[in-house]
């Protein structure tokens, strides 16, 4: 009688998931870090539709999505690769494929994953359809052959990837339409300790962000001959940095019209770069040190979080007069933001109350509460239509 | 040179943080917390190091509990790992560096 009644459940369930059709433009994933699991979220109805699970050591995860805006690709701190399916919400392939890895990009094409490590340093490439191993581009940086740490590593136009070398002080750019024999351009000494880069939403300008000195790397794709210029140089000069109790990221950077807002380093700023002349046009002070400055999709507000010991405030600021207009403290620990594609909600993690929070960006009224498993970056699926995402 | 100011600075104030008290329970779980979720964040939440080096027992062998706790307070100049000392007191820093060494950590 039991196992009647048990077939007929699967068979229930069975007929009720492929009875019911549905696109992935309004789902996304939260990474839960402490558990190594990813709770599969959708932004119409703002709720979680299920979790999967065994994902391994996911702190400071980060997740992009193949084309078909399906399939999640998670890197893992452990190394870890996982593909996973949003519509069936399970974990459909895995690879550890290093020791200690930091994040990853997609190709334009939707072929090829990049995965950038720590352990060993360098890029692999990975089949975005079974995730076999079809390249990798070590870090090596000395003639002994060391091999450095690589960050800040997304996807360019044209096939390639753009990444820098924490150790070395480097930026790599490789165009792999032969994964094995990728064509690589290195820019040596763009300054020291690049922890982040990023590429403007055209894919045209490639900037990292420099830990060792005050100042961003930036490389033209349009004029790679031209090499690497620095801009924002010194713009801490003279000042004794504060304790950064968090590494930014510039991967959150802001991009308001011709205006990008990034969060200066030892300082409790953004900084306000004009994306023409890429010169500092406005420091804006801000409650804490910033980590990461998201602007909403129609570029009006930025909004703003911190490191400890200011991870509970959020900060909204109005683009065309560069205000702080609200100071929020919508849950303990923010650690990430994310904006719905046109804008209309905000999703953040407050990783210490366990949830995930939804606010209308224009009232800054809460408009729902989900219940995540210490809660770190979300990340949703109209990612997969971007470049650099 | 740095490194012989700093051993000098830790064996002045080595035998001072050394006898330093345990925190409070209470606080003995808001280190525990800041160790995952903050200094995971760099140095791995399993402590297998990430932009950091990684901060098992066996990193830690044969580096005193006092000059750990030093490099928790001061930072490491010229790299990212900040001074806590704002964060964090003596006897915190001497708590956790102690912890990290016997792996004494959940």
């Amino acid at each position: 009688m039991r196992a009647l009644l048990l077939v007929l459940a699967v068979l229930l369930s069975w007929a009720a998931s492929a009875g019911e059709l549905r696109g992935t433009g309004d789902l996304g994933v939260v990474v839960e870090r402490a558990t190594g699991s990813l709770l599969v979220v959708e932004t119409t109805g703002r709720t979680a539709l299920g979790r999967v699970e065994g994902l391994g050591d996911l702190s400071h995860a980060s997740v992009v999505f193949g084309r078909d805006g399906r399939h999640a690709y998670v890197f893992g701190r452990d190394g870890a690769l996982s593909k996973v399916d949003l519509l069936e919400q399970r974990l459909t392939r895995r690879v550890v494929q290093a020791g200690n890895a930091i994040g990853g990009a997609i190709s334009d094409d939707g072929r090829l994953i990049a995965v950038s490590n720590y352990e060993p340093g360098g890029v692999r490439l990975f089949d975005a359809g079974t995730l076999q191993q079809v390249g990798d581009v070590p870090a090596r940086w000395a003639d002994d052959g060391r091999l450095s740490k690589t960050v800040g590593l997304v996807d360019i136009p044209g096939r390639g990837f753009a990444w820098s070398l924490y150790d070395a002080g480097e930026i790599w750019v490789g165009r792999f339409d032969d994964p094995a024999r990728p064509a690589l351009r290195r820019y040596p000494n763009v300054g020291r300790l690049p922890y982040d880069g990023n590429i403007t939403a055209d894919g045209r300008f490639y900037l990292a962000g420099l830990f060792g000195e005050d100042g961003v790397a930036l490389v033209d794709l349009w004029d790679p001959d031209a090499g690497p210029r620095r801009i924002l140089d010194g713009y801490g000069r003279g000042e004794e940095p504060l304790p950064v109790f968090k590494m930014p990221h510039l991967g959150g950077w802001a991009a308001a019209g011709d205006e990008l807002f990034l969060p200066a380093v030892g300082r409790h700023e953004l900084l306000v770069v004009d994306r023409r002349r890429w010169a500092e046009v406005a420091r804006i002070p801000v409650a804490g040190q910033p980590v990461f400055a998201v602007a909403r999709p129609d570029g009006r507000q930025v909004w703003v979080n911190f490191a400890h010991p200011t991870n509970g405030v959020v900060q909204v600021i109005d683009v065309p007069s560069r205000a702080v207009i609200a100071t929020l403290e919508p849950g303990r620990a923010v650690l990430h933001m994310e904006f719905t594609p046109r804008g209309e909600q905000l999703w953040l993690s407050a990783r210490d109350d366990d949830a995930v929070i939804v606010l209308d960006p224009w009232s800054l009224a809460r408009i729902a509460t989900i219940p995540a498993h210490k809660p770190s970056g979300i990340f949703l699926a109209a990612r997969a239509n971007r470049i650099g995402q | 040179m740095a490194r012989t100011a700093a051993l000098a600075i830790a064996l002045v104030l080595g035998p001072a943080l050394a006898a330093a008290a345990e925190p409070p329970a209470a606080r003995q779980a808001e280190l525990l917390h800041l160790l995952e979720q903050d200094c995971g964040s760099c140095h791995g939440l399993t402590r297998k190091g990430g932009l950091g080096p990684p901060l098992l027992p066996a990193d830690l062998d044969g580096k005193d509990v006092a000059i750990i706790a030093l490099v928790i307070l001061e930072g490491v100049h010229g790299t990212p790992m900040p001074p806590w000392k704002s964060e964090l007191s003596d006897e915190d820093a001497v708590w956790l560096a102690a912890r990290l060494k016997q792996g004494d950590v959940p």
